[in-house]
């Protein structure tokens, strides 16, 4: 056994309203630089749909994520390394940057200086790569908006996969979801495997999945790697760039610009103790319809004394065993058991799980279109197919769904009777394996969802591992060059040196001249 | 007069090259390590970059591990062996001339590529311009020496540059007379070659250095880092 420690994350999809402010916050800190306008480290996609980029969740196109060979070997779905390496000079499987969309931007000075004319000026679209005029936007950041564009193409959706899908496309039968993706920090990443520079690293201390912008050459195999394609090309620097988990927030006990800016209050972060020598086992399961629960069986209980006396052999922090014991993400995935890894057949090992949605099948169950279970709607006729849900969570396989959606129901059913009628009903939490005071305090964390019950986050140790007097009067968080010069992007070496700071003086003079 | 500029040319100038090409080197390696990469436009335009990519890398690592062995070999290890000057240059002519035309197609897709793409252009920075239409160029020039090698098939055109390449750097004083009575096709060839050198480490070219081929031999697939392990430490490739 080998004690890590990593912060994970948990969305609660039942109650994301897809307002995309997680995207927008964001975009703001991390990626409204030029190379990264179309990079999205955040973003939610309304599903049913093909998502961004494009049909991502199509790995025979795209050949992300791993496989497992007859011997039981799991290698990158791209090929072993030699075969890797051989797609350096041009890389099949890398997606081009209209399968995301061609970033663009609005002429809005023309608005202002435009001459005196018979029509109103309009900011008309300009790409952000060119600089030209785009005469139509064809596809665009969250293009599927609320189910946007016709059915036919939205129900490309891989996790139709197994279903009579053409009664969806129907007014009647319609269903849609919001799903909010980042990079999922995977205990056993691809991208990582599949960069040749070794410029991509898993973090010891919290499982932090980074790039290393000084060592990345811009092979571009991580691009590929991901399942989830969510490594971006940055096409100015030349180097690939993603979600960082907001490391420098995470670092000082604070959540991620996503988390924090929630206004839903979906998202969860908390510890989780994990076997490291149990992941290539569980990421090699032959069936991948366990690999959900081989990865429960990675994670370590915080109770366990056995599990302490190693986490405090391996170097994991005192308070990091507190907060693992407390962690939302544990009580949710592990004890409760209603959040799911996204695409566990990916074998990637997934550390942002999800809990499915629920609301869409109370709703039709209180106007008596489905059938009652006793106290609780059978799930299985909501609107939503479970077998839509499990293909997305469970790799296909319906139980773990199903057993989610009715704990979730029953935490519903027994707090109205407990608050509206006045009357605890005992048999509700017992008919889908849980306590009045697991059900007590799965509503306390998932329905109220106080700020210190969603964000259980230790500090690092920075103070045992840093010489504070080495890093005095550094440069703190520079891009690139460290303190290179003082001066952004490249110059001499490559492109072109742009002036960051215009005095009013400069302005004055390019106005006069 | 012609003396002076051969001497300056060909005795000083790869000098000159060959100190830029490795401070610059180093310098940049050190200094500007976020400016070290590939610079691939494949995310913006996969037409054409596909087949001239591979075409031109192909070929132009065929003709460079060519130039190196084929130059940088002393001669008496040929004559040991008893391969014929002759022999070798018919080797280097065939070789060299698939190799180039292949490189030379490549970078002519990958040259109106650069050229006439709007988005691939508007990510380029002049140097990346500048350097593609050198090595097309460069690699026109070194097919336009295969004629004047064929009228000297015994060999002793191309022994004169192996001696001239090897007297460089060997710090031979006079390496600059085994040129002086070469083609002038050759004599550029050499002069830009040379300048490629030069420029080297101010272009996008210094991605060859970081060559993965040590991902070959990486244990494993995960790379975990630890704080302040020595393995964080590691130089990068």
């Amino acid at each position: 056994m080998k004690v890590r420690a990593q912060v994970g994350m948990v969305l609660n999809l039942d109650k994301c309203i897809g307002c995309h402010t997680c995207s927008v916050t964001c975009k703001n800190v991390w990626t409204n630089r030029e190379g990264v306008e179309y990079a999205w480290f955040n973003n939610v996609e309304t599903k049913p749909g093909i998502g961004y980029p494009k049909d991502w969740e199509n790995q025979k196109k795209w050949n992300g994520g791993w496989i497992r060979k007859r011997n039981g070997k799991i290698i990158p779905k791209m090929g072993a390394k030699w075969r890797i390496l051989a797609k350096i000079f041009a890389n099949p499987d890398l997606p081009e940057i209209d399968d995301y969309y061609e970033p663009f931007d609005y002429d809005y000075e023309h608005l202002q200086g435009a001459p005196e004319t018979a029509k109103m000026p309009t900011a008309r679209p300009k790409s952000a790569i060119t600089g030209e005029r785009i005469e139509k936007i064809e596809w665009g950041p969250n293009w599927e908006e609320i189910l946007g564009g016709e059915f036919s193409k939205r129900s490309k959706d891989y996790n139709f996969e197994g279903i009579e899908k053409e009664i969806y496309g129907e007014f009647e039968n319609t269903f849609m979801m919001y799903l909010p993706r980042l990079c999922e920090h995977c205990l056993n990443p691809t991208c990582v495997a599949a960069c040749p520079s070794g410029a991509i690293y898993k973090r010891e201390d919290d499982g932090i999945v980074l790039i290393d912008q000084e060592k990345c050459r811009g092979w571009r195999m991580c691009v590929s790697g991901c399942p989830y394609k969510k490594i971006y090309f940055n096409w100015s620097s030349g180097k690939s760039e993603k979600c960082i988990f907001c490391y420098p927030r995470i670092e000082a006990g604070e959540p991620t610009v996503c988390s924090e800016t929630c206004v839903g209050r979906i998202r969860y972060l908390g510890v989780i103790l994990y076997d490291a020598d149990k992941i290539e086992e569980a990421a090699s399961t032959e069936d991948e319809k366990d690999l959900y629960e081989k990865q429960l069986e990675v994670f370590l209980d915080p109770h366990d004394p056995k599990v302490i006396e190693q986490a405090r052999k391996d170097g994991v922090p005192e308070d990091w065993l507190k907060a693992a014991k407390a962690s939302p993400i544990y009580k949710m995935a592990i004890d409760w058991k209603v959040a799911f890894p996204l695409h566990p057949e990916y074998r990637t090992l997934p550390m942002v799980w999800y809990i499915p949605p629920l609301s869409p099948i109370q709703s039709a169950a209180e106007a008596g279109k489905i059938g009652w279970d006793g106290d609780l709607p059978d799930v299985r006729s909501m609107r939503i197919p479970v077998r839509y849900l499990s293909n997305l969570l469970t790799a296909g396989k319906d139980e773990p769904i199903v057993t989610a959606l009715e704990r979730m129901l029953a935490m519903r059913s027994y707090m109205r009777s407990k608050s509206v009628d006045g009357v605890i009903n005992d048999t509700i939490a017992e008919k889908v394996g849980l306590t009045n005071e697991l059900i007590e305090d799965m509503y306390k964390i998932m329905a109220i969802a106080n700020y210190e019950d969603r964000f259980v986050i230790p500090t690092t140790h920075r103070e045992v591992s840093e010489d504070a007097y080495d890093v005095r009067g550094s440069c703190g968080f520079s891009f690139g060059n460290g303190c290179s010069g003082g001066s952004d992007g490249t110059d001499l070496f490559g492109g072109s040196r742009k002036k960051a700071v215009e005095t009013p003086t400069d302005i004055f003079k390019e106005m006069g001249s | 007069m012609s003396g002076f500029f051969n001497t300056l040319f060909f005795g000083i100038y790869p000098y000159i090259a060959l100190s830029v090409l490795i401070v610059g080197t180093i310098i940049r390696y050190d200094r500007e390590p976020y400016s070290w990469r590939a610079g691939s436009s494949q995310l913006l335009r996969r037409k054409q970059l596909v087949w001239g990519s591979v075409l031109f890398h192909v070929g132009v690592l065929i003709i460079f591990f060519g130039h190196l062995v084929g130059l940088l070999t002393p001669i008496v290890l040929f004559d040991f062996i008893g391969i014929s000057h002759g022999a070798k240059q018919v080797l280097a002519v065939v070789v060299g001339g698939l190799a180039g035309l292949l490189a030379i197609v490549g970078a002519g897709m990958l040259i109106h590529r650069r050229l006439y793409d709007a988005r691939v252009r508007a990510a380029s920075s002049s140097m990346d311009t500048f350097i593609i239409c050198l090595l097309g160029f460069q690699l026109l020039l070194g097919l336009g020496t295969i004629p004047v090698s064929l009228m000297h098939l015994n060999g002793e055109e191309m022994v004169k540059f192996m001696s001239w390449a090897q007297g460089i750097f060997t710090f031979n004083g006079a390496a600059a007379n085994y040129v002086v009575g070469a083609s002038w096709i050759f004599k550029l060839h050499l002069f830009v070659g040379l300048t490629i050198l030069l420029i080297f480490p101010f272009t996008r070219l210094v991605h060859m250095l970081s060559a993965p081929v040590r991902y070959l031999w990486r244990p494993g697939y995960q790379v975990v880092r630890e704080r302040n392990s020595t393995n964080s430490r590691k130089p990068a490739e």
